[in-house]
């Protein structure tokens, strides 16, 4: 947020558009593959413009460290890394205090949805590594996290979509990219469940006005009901069924 | 990284198939497994490979910046080599500091590199005893089925293959292509029982005895050896070991 | 229709919890779901791998999150204090049949019926549990041609443990053809198409 911005970079040019070409209400291109690892009991990877993210989910099982197990339910553990080639200045293997924060912040939205009682005494252990870095990694992640769950099988309520809206050049935008997120005034990451109208993840970083804040929580929203559709469709075409065969947090009336 | 308890049962299976020429997989003993390698990928590293091998998939990332040489060689680039055994490849990988396996893992990619004299040194220095090129090579397990020693190494390979150096951005002149001397490909053999298998799955590794992993070259030189796991080969079985090496390394120097 | 399995409430509206397949049975809906650990229930016949002993019990793999604990009282043979190892030891592959799950699924098994053994030889391959009524088929017509082609023994755990037993070529035809309708349960045709994989390997 808020670096010193290069002499003469536009993030918003005269028509309107941001430097990728995108209008303001516009998302990155998105690719969402589910089952994409062979060990892992599900998996996702997830590309959100030049955001590479892999997520793997172990479970539920057995619960290591076993004093953390609980009697009554399965508990998440969330682990979200940055592999050091992903960024442009080499990191350090290893946790550091943002990654333990998002990991803590995505597990916590991911444990909202996931019927834990189902599973007492175990653990259910999430994976997120970002291959590559753009801006709204927490956002793809917690997005990659959501599918790979579903590709294990773990009975949730809905899955959950997640993405970034933010304010750049005095205007508020829809899924910032690198620069923006750089030189912008304002980032706000949002997981929400489109059906319920729930909020998982919010976060803010900058300076919003009560109205910029009211429209980028719309704008995040409605990126989310996309992320929504493009979930879904990558678990349907994992395990090849068509739409009508399946049935996935589609409604059935009572007879 | 635990041996399981179950590999006793699991060995009589596999050698029973052993004695029939025929392994878990269908393979012969002396078959690689597919190899799927992908370059480029991660526009944030100065190269980078993605690799299948079967079912275990590894992902190679080059960083490069400037620094400090080692004052005993001052005119020679730095290469630092790194191997994560990261948790969502296997369920017995644990996160924190690195096990020895990973330790032993990032040691002999490394020398599989650095002695084979497979990058060319002595062209990354800027400046004698004052500045030269520091690469990083890391390599990152993402799914585990065996033989992370040859899906690091030719992964690792491939990735420097694909290395730029970025002088541009350091402001020290144009970019240029990594500069390699040869290819030293990497081939692993284990034991079980009295047979040899090239390219071992887990379950393989598992019920092992053994473990020869041997780097060749273009002449079929030997560029690199380690030997590991607590049981013992003849000398005759290193030999063997070093033939069918040689040839699977020709066959993947080709793929590449 | 009234909701069956894997299907939750909210509001006035019926959801599914997972990804999976309607399934019409007597005037319920239940969800079989494409993937998921197995759940031991009470009575389900599975196949068990010991892990560890102690002087009075072992504990036993059973393709799920939690284990299964197979008391000595619980087999068919008199069992002296600590001879445990003697009668099954660590990678031993039983049948079995689960005798009680309590609410923090602690998981008790037994041996004692009478076709319920320990078995010699042979290799386990697991598939999600989910996925064992396509093994067995319509009245047994996946599993009768599975037995037909292969020649090996089969058994099959309701929690998604299969053992098999024959000559080297023909299990690994087998392994081949199981792991087929694990990838592929949900897909039609499923039957023709690994027919159609096992004659031609014959």
């Amino acid at each position: 947020m808020s670096m010193e911005i290069p002499e003469g970079m536009q993030l918003i040019n005269s028509e309107g558009r941001r430097l990728d070409g995108r209008r303001p209400d516009e998302l990155r291109p998105i690719k969402i593959e589910a089952g994409v690892l062979r060990r892992a009991d599900g998996s996702a990877y997830v590309e959100m413009g030049k955001n590479k993210i892999l997520a793997a989910v172990y479970g539920p099982r057995e619960c290591h460290p076993r004093h953390l197990q609980d009697p009554t339910r399965a508990i998440v553990q969330c682990n979200y890394s940055m592999l050091s080639f992903s960024v442009d200045e080499r990191k350090r293997p290893g946790p550091d205090r943002r990654s333990i924060e998002i990991s803590k912040i995505i597990g916590e939205a991911l444990e909202h949805v996931i019927f834990l009682e189902q599973f007492p005494r175990t653990s259910i252990d999430v994976y997120i590594a970002v291959l590559q870095a753009n801006a709204g990694t927490r956002c793809a992640g917690l997005t990659a996290a959501s599918v790979a769950l579903a590709d294990a099988g773990i009975p949730m309520r809905d899955l959950v979509p997640a993405c970034a809206a933010g304010k750049i050049a005095g205007k508020v935008v829809l899924d910032l990219m690198k620069e923006e997120d750089n030189y912008g005034e304002a980032d706000l990451p949002l997981a929400y469940i489109p059906r319920t109208g729930e909020i998982l993840l919010l976060q803010m970083d900058g300076h919003m006005t009560q109205e910029e804040f009211e429209r980028a929580i719309e704008l995040a929203k409605g990126g989310c009901m996309k992320i929504y559709e493009l979930q879904k469709e990558a678990l349907r075409r994992r395990y090849s069924v068509a739409a009508d065969e399946a049935m996935l947090r589609e409604e059935t009336r009572e007879v | 990284m635990q041996r399981s308890p179950l590999s006793e049962v699991k060995r009589g299976h596999i050698l029973n198939m052993l004695e029939k020429g025929r392994r878990p997989d269908g393979r012969k003993l002396s078959e690689f497994r597919q190899v799927e390698i992908s370059t480029g990928g991660i526009e944030t590293a100065e190269g980078s490979a993605r690799m299948k091998l079967g079912n275990t998939e590894v992902i190679v990332g080059v960083k490069m910046e400037v620094g400090e040489p080692f004052p005993d060689t001052p005119s020679k680039g730095v290469l630092t080599t790194n191997v994560e055994l990261i948790p969502m490849a296997f369920e017995a990988f644990e996160s924190g500091p690195p096990s020895p396996e990973a330790i032993e893992l990032s040691r002999v990619v490394d020398r599989g590199i650095r002695e084979s004299q497979m990058i060319d040194l002595d062209a990354l220095c800027i400046e004698k005893g004052k500045e030269v090129w520091i690469l990083y090579l890391d390599i990152y397990a993402l799914d585990y089925d065996g033989n992370l020693f040859d899906a690091s190494s030719i992964a690792s390979v491939a990735a420097l293959r694909n290395t730029v150096v970025p002088a541009s951005r350091f402001g020290k002149g144009e970019d240029f292509k990594l500069p390699l001397k040869s290819l030293p490909i990497s081939c692993t053999t284990v034991k079980i029982g009295d047979y040899l298998l090239l390219d071992p799955t887990l379950e393989e590794e598992e019920v092992s005895s053994a473990r020869l992993t041997v780097a060749t070259d273009e002449n079929g030189d030997i560029r690199a050896m380690q030997k590991g796991g607590s049981g013992h080969f003849t000398l005759d079985e290193v030999r063997r070991s070093i033939a069918m090496s040689v040839e699977a390394g020709n066959s993947i120097r080709r793929y590449l | 229709m009234r909701p069956g399995n894997g299907i939750y409430r909210q509001g006035g509206s019926y959801f599914s919890s997972r990804l999976g397949l309607k399934v019409f049975r007597g005037g319920f809906v239940d969800i079989v779901p494409l993937s998921g650990k197995y759940v031991p229930v009470p009575g389900d016949e599975i196949i068990g791998t010991v892990t560890d002993i102690t002087p009075t019990n072992w504990l036993l793999d059973i393709n799920s999150p939690y284990p299964g604990v197979l008391h000595v009282s619980e087999t068919p043979w008199k069992i002296d204090f600590g001879a445990t190892a003697r009668y099954l030891d660590i990678g031993d592959n039983v049948t079995a049949r689960v005798l009680s799950v309590d609410e923090s699924r602690h998981v008790q098994i037994t041996m004692r019926d009478r076709d319920l053994k320990k078995l010699k030889g042979g290799t386990t391959v697991d598939i999600a549990a989910s996925k064992v009524p396509r093994v067995i088929g319509k009245n047994g017509s996946m599993i009768d041609m599975l037995k037909r082609y292969s020649g090996c023994r089969i058994i099959v755990g309701r929690n998604g443990r299969i053992w098999i037993e024959g000559e080297v070529d023909k299990m690994l035809l087998l392994i081949k053809a199981i792991r087929m309708i694990d990838e592929e349960a949900q897909k039609h045709g499923l039957t023709d198409r690994v027919k159609m994989m096992l004659e031609a390997s014959a």
